[in-house]
């Protein structure tokens, strides 16, 4: 199980409607990302990048007194589907514990952005979480 | 060799995945990445695999003697495509595998003061090795740009050619452009110079004729599978005096003649540079796929591909919002037609694209520098063959259009 309760593992798509892979959600989320900038003085942070499509994406995350997020944001360029997961991230991630960051998965993402992801894009979808795991695991104040 | 127009229908049924019948829409524009195989291709191969499989060169009962005639008759018909005999053709793994081979065997002569001149087109696979090298070995890499209309610069060639020079490496035609490199040009200036000269013909071999006399090329790679061949299969041509001048890349069983434990001695020509037991059904299914390109006829699929390449710049072009990169159009250029849609990036619109059954590439088509110098991420390339039909053309504007509609560029 994940963090949100949910087991999810990455699917191939199902179908190949394009209204379905370009839902007005994910172009939403691409053209106004919710949470797009930085924080200064952020409890973590870290850039991760596709070199292989110049898709890249910065996460800042700031952590409260109770050790749960209070604030995360992003900065990137890319393709829609690797700035939506990012924006859809930047969401989710809220209130979340280090442990429950951790715990999110490729499936999470993937049904946040609830649409048929295949293996090629999977690194698309999956960039800013790992720039949000790989911040928290070179980051070790508790 | 065959003149006059081919038949796109006949072409079509020749290819299974083409003939294919009640599956959903499958429009193929990515034969620069890798073609699609026709029938006569497998059967060859398969051929081999059910009749008469053994290792070559070496078994003395009947399969492994046919199987030595196959591979060898393979060798014959794929040095016949481009004009060259057979002891020097030797069969690498494609394209990249052969200019490997020639960067790690040249520069071995090459150090300081040295200079290797390249085009800024190349894909990463005659870039890097050169690259990397020159790191270890001292010498250096010089690169020839591009004039505004997207052609070779020639006259920076000109004056990066000089006396330091000692190889001229370029690719024949961009995979990311379709930018047709004026190699008898590059072949003059490079043997002014006594510098080797290289061409990468992987988009151009199988397409267009390619003549090495003609070309007056030291060395020709190319891989088999961009031209209805088999993948892991590929061809080096080099000059005889060429080959026999450099040391071999692999060291291993057929490569050899006789061994000690101190020393060896090299086997002839091209076996010097096969190491290993071949890839003998590759080598079978790439003659096959030479006899079938020399059956179309070379001239009869560069004009199919001229025409099909005019019908897609005019249409793609015509789309509102769109950057179509490489050459004017009335410029000779391969089969390729890359573009930019407004902001989409070209993994979006290849998705887009592929929901509509279209297959095409999107990214940097391994020329990173390349695509810098554009100042973009990438682009989206369909790419033509001798199969592509107007209908592949018209599924694949009228889903460029439909991304626009979505991204409302």
């Amino acid at each position: 199980m994940t963090a949100n309760g949910r087991k999810k593992k990455p699917v191939a798509p199902a179908t190949r409607d394009i209204d379905i892979i370009y839902q007005e959600n994910i172009l939403d989320h691409y053209r106004r990302p919710r949470n797009f900038g930085r924080i200064a003085g952020a409890s973590a942070s870290r850039k991760e990048a596709n070199f292989s499509c110049g898709d890249d994406v910065e996460i800042f995350i700031l952590f409260g007194t109770d050790g749960r997020t209070k604030e995360v944001k992003f900065e990137g360029r890319g393709c829609a589907v690797s700035q939506a997961a990012a924006s859809l991230l930047t969401e989710q991630a809220i209130g979340l514990t280090r442990k429950q960051l951790a715990a999110l998965s490729a499936g999470d993402v993937v049904a946040w952005l609830g649409i048929p992801i295949g293996p090629s894009r999977l690194r698309c979808a999956t960039l800013a979480l790992k720039a949000l795991q790989n911040a928290l695991a070179g980051d070790d104040k508790v | 060799m065959k003149s006059g127009k081919i038949d796109i229908k006949k072409v079509r049924r020749d290819f299974p995945m083409l003939a294919a019948k009640g599956r959903k829409p499958f429009f193929y524009l990515d034969s620069a990445a890798s073609s699609q195989t026709p029938a006569s291709v497998l059967k060859a191969m398969d051929g081999f695999y059910r009749k008469y499989r053994a290792n070559v060169h070496r078994g003395m009962y009947p399969a492994s003697e046919t199987a030595t005639a196959a591979y060898e008759d393979g060798r014959r018909r794929i040095a016949e495509l481009v004009n060259a005999a057979p002891d020097e053709i030797v069969l690498t793994r494609g394209a990249t595998e052969g200019l490997n081979l020639l960067a790690y065997t040249l520069s071995t002569r090459l150090g300081p003061g040295d200079e290797v001149v390249l085009t800024v087109m190349e894909h990463h696979s005659n870039l890097v090795p050169w690259q990397q090298l020159a790191k270890v070995r001292g010498f250096a890499v010089k690169f020839i740009g591009l004039t505004p209309e997207m052609t070779l610069d020639l006259e920076a060639a000109k004056k990066l050619i000089g006396p330091k020079t000692k190889v001229v490496s370029a690719m024949h035609i961009s995979n990311a452009l379709g930018t047709v490199v004026p190699v008898k040009e590059l072949a003059a200036l490079a043997h002014r110079h006594g510098a080797v000269f290289i061409v990468d013909g992987a988009q151009s071999v199988g397409h267009r004729p390619v003549d090495v006399k003609d070309l007056d090329c030291d060395f020709l790679a190319w891989s088999g599978h961009k031209m209805f061949g088999p993948t892991g299969i590929g061809a080096l041509y080099g000059k005889r005096e060429m080959l026999r001048g450099l040391p071999p890349f692999l060291y291993g069983g057929d490569m050899i003649l006789e061994v000690s434990l101190e020393d060896s001695v090299w086997n002839d020509l091209p076996w010097k540079f096969e190491a290993g037991t071949p890839n003998i059904a590759g080598g079978i299914g790439l003659g096959a796929a030479a006899d079938y390109v020399r059956g179309l006829g070379l001239e009869a699929i560069a004009a199919h591909e001229r025409e099909m390449t005019r019908y897609a710049l005019a249409k793609v072009s015509a789309i509102p919002g769109i950057r179509v990169f490489g050459p004017p159009a009335g410029t000779d250029r391969g089969g390729v037609v890359s573009f930019a849609l407004g902001d989409v990036h070209p993994h979006d619109m290849s998705t887009i694209l592929a929901s509509q059954g279209i297959c095409v590439r999107g990214g940097h088509h391994c020329a990173m520098p390349l695509m810098r110098l554009l100042g973009v991420n990438g682009t989206t390339r369909a790419s033509l063959s001798a199969y592509t039909d107007k209908a592949d053309i018209d599924a694949l504007v009228a889903a460029i259009k439909q991304a626009a509609k979505i991204f409302k560029v």
